[in-house]
């Protein structure tokens, strides 16, 4: 009996509720710092003292926020479902453009032109406001069109792709050359989303200058709170018994699909979920970043957003977060520091990563737990316990961890 | 008065590129009976498993279950959600969820993504979760990943996750694969007294346990995609046809 103790203790103890509960802690400090420390500090700490953040940290954190967002959702679908996508960003680009088309609009007459137009159409040679822009006039409907247009692009691909049966790695050849079509179209001049340019310029949201440092502030408290919802949803989906699904389809699709459950229907509807969280994070780094272009949809944006995953760790919610704002941060010294190296360094991460730390940052402290506590009790743990006399197994096992 | 039938599979053939997987294949199981199906490797046995659970179609021919039921017309979650429950040759359980969970998994009821997110597991859930840990004797185990139990106990865990959807019919391949010779006779065991109360086809290559199962039963040979005969396993046995292409090669083979 003594040994069932101890490996449930490693097993349910060590790796399971202990850090479920430290999770939560930190999960809980962690959202007051950024949403409500940092926050506070850029607002009150006069400028020059040791606690002041500065307006520049503000913007790159929201930065960071969004694509700490943007990875949640890539992990939703590939840590937790077995779905690799590999054009991810075309969801946060549509969410992108659709509050993009709403603060061109606020823009007024405020452009270069003067015009009731936004200027590239000016320049384009546009005679009046093509209809499907006119409604983008009001902030709600925007924000609905942030949520409805990429869950309907989903929703549409999806039930084609997963009707088909289309799985593994055509799966993500096909997603991403979804987002590279898009790309495409969006270069497009006459496709009247501003061509290679893009949407930019932008000067008022909800009737706030979004040059302002306050409003700046709302919105990156806003991608905090964001950041924050999207953790808890996930957090319910993955432990619910939807989740367990979920993890079921990805370690034996088959035995789901035997079992009774239509495993398409379980993979669109993640997909679709995962799709408007993307969107929202894209919609709320658009007037952070102050332009939308596409070439936020080109594949290699969508593969970043895996190598952060994969940095962080997949399969766990807190991975992506860390791995986002991680490879993020670095990217912002690297970029600066050595330009040229970048791609290489992100390159030779993702490499690293993938021999030698599978299970991502987040792995670490498991990892050097595991080794800490090895002279006392062997890893994997796993002797059979004694139940009846008569069982093969537990003869030999607790033997052969012994030695 | 003869028994109602489960399933009915008359002239059904099926064609990959060429080769002929099952030839004009005619097979009648009675409700309550429990099947041996034995033949050398490529004789068509899992074909035959694809074919009754939806995952390929056959050619031309027809499939029924029940009282004319056409199962060619349905998927493979469809033909579940009707009562056929298929075991695979080489154990698929969820290896990153515990034994628990992979039983509250199979657990007859609703099947939508909505009932899966907001449906409560109840305590009637949890007393047949126990019932079949016991069943199964993985009640020690209930909290290990699955990944981590021995061949045999995945083999045992996947035919409790059977259990678990209450399926008339069991269609449940090598079973015995990978088990100790006690194991594999308590899987015997299992197969015969489940039999009655559901109907069991079993697909097996270990003689001592399609003897052990078997005896007195019908037993259904295949061989290169059709019956070669069908009878009692004493005349099956005997039969020189089937000791030539089966049981006679498999001893050159040992």
């Amino acid at each position: 009996m003594p040994n069932l103790n101890d490996t449930q203790i490693i097993r349910r103890g060590l790796l399971g509720r202990i850090p479920a509960r430290l999770e939560l802690i930190g999960v809980i400090a962690a959202a007051l710092v950024v949403i409500v420390v940092l926050p506070s500090l850029n607002a009150f700490a006069p400028e020059g003292s040791a606690f002041h953040v500065s307006d520049f940290t503000i913007n790159l954190y929201g930065k960071y926020l969004c694509y700490a967002v943007l990875a949640i959702s890539v992990d939703l679908l590939w840590g937790y479902t077995g779905l690799l996508s590999l054009g991810q960003c075309l969801f946060f680009s549509i969410g992108g453009y659709a509050l993009g088309m709403y603060l061109m609009l606020m823009i007024g007459k405020l452009g270069q032109y003067h015009s009731d137009l936004p200027d590239f159409m000016v320049f384009l040679g546009y005679p009046k406001l093509p209809a499907h822009w006119v409604p983008f006039h009001s902030f709600w409907f925007a924000a609905a069109a942030v949520i409805w247009v990429p869950g309907a692009v989903a929703l549409i691909f999806g039930y084609l792709a997963f009707r088909s049966r289309i799985r593994g790695v055509y799966f993500s050849i096909l997603t991403q050359a979804l987002t590279y079509a898009a790309s495409l179209m969006f270069f497009r001049n006459d496709f009247t989303f501003g061509g290679n340019n893009g949407l930019t310029d932008f000067k008022f949201i909800v009737g706030h200058d979004v040059r302002q440092p306050a409003t700046q502030r709302g919105l990156y408290i806003c991608t905090g709170l964001l950041l924050l919802g999207t953790y808890a949803l996930c957090k319910w989906l993955t432990q619910s018994k939807f989740g367990k699904l979920q993890r079921a389809v990805r370690d034996s699709e088959n035995r789901v699909l035997f079992s009774g459950y239509a495993t398409a229907n379980f993979k669109l509807f993640v997909f679709v979920v995962s799709a408007i969280i993307a969107a929202l994070a894209g919609a709320l780094y658009v007037p952070q970043v102050g332009i939308i272009n596409p070439s936020e949809m080109t594949p290699d944006k969508s593969l970043e957003a895996v190598v952060w995953v994969a940095v962080g760790g997949r399969g766990t919610l807190i991975g992506p977060i860390i791995g986002a704002v991680f490879v993020n941060a670095l990217k912002s010294w690297a970029t600066r520091a050595y330009p040229d190296l970048w791609l290489i360094i992100l390159g030779a991460m993702f490499i690293v990563v993938v021999l030698f730390l599978p299970g991502g940052i987040v792995s670490i402290p498991r990892r050097v737990m595991a080794r800490w506590r090895r002279p006392e009790q062997p890893l994997p743990p796993l002797p059979t316990p004694p139940v009846e006399a008569s069982a093969d197994p537990a003869k030999t096992s607790p033997a052969s961890s012994a030695s | 008065m003869k028994p109602e039938l489960i399933l009915t599979v008359e002239d059904v053939n099926k064609n990959f590129d060429g080769f002929k997987a099952i030839t004009n294949l005619n097979f009648y199981l009675e409700q309550g009976e429990l099947r041996v199906i034995i033949g050398p490797n490529g004789a068509g046995k899992s074909t035959f498993f694809d074919l009754l659970t939806g995952r390929t179609k056959p050619d031309t021919g027809k499939i029924e279950f029940g009282r004319r039921i056409d199962l060619t017309a349905m998927n493979e979650y469809e033909i579940n959600r009707l009562g056929v429950g298929r075991k695979f040759q080489t154990p698929s359980v969820y290896v990153d969820h515990t034994v628990y969970e992979n039983l509250l998994l199979s657990l007859k009821g609703p099947r939508g993504v909505f009932s899966t997110l907001f449906r409560r597991t109840t305590a009637a859930h949890r007393q047949r979760i126990d019932a079949l840990l016991e069943l199964i004797r993985l009640g020690p185990k209930r909290d290990w990943r699955a990944g981590q139990l021995a061949h045999g106990e995945k083999q045992w865990l996947e035919i409790g996750m059977l259990l678990a959807q209450e399926p008339q019919v069991l269609l449940v391949d090598e079973p015995a694969a990978g088990m100790t010779d006690e194991e594999t006779h308590r899987t015997g065991e299992l197969l015969i007294s489940l039999a009655g109360q559901h109907s069991l086809i079993v697909i097996e290559h270990d003689m001592t346990f399609v003897k052990q199962i078997a005896e007195g039963r019908k037993v259904t040979v295949l061989h290169q995609g059709s019956i070669l005969c069908e009878g009692r396993f004493e005349e099956v046995q005997a039969n020189p046809e089937v000791r030539e292409v089966y049981l006679g090669r498999g001893h050159k083979d040992r």
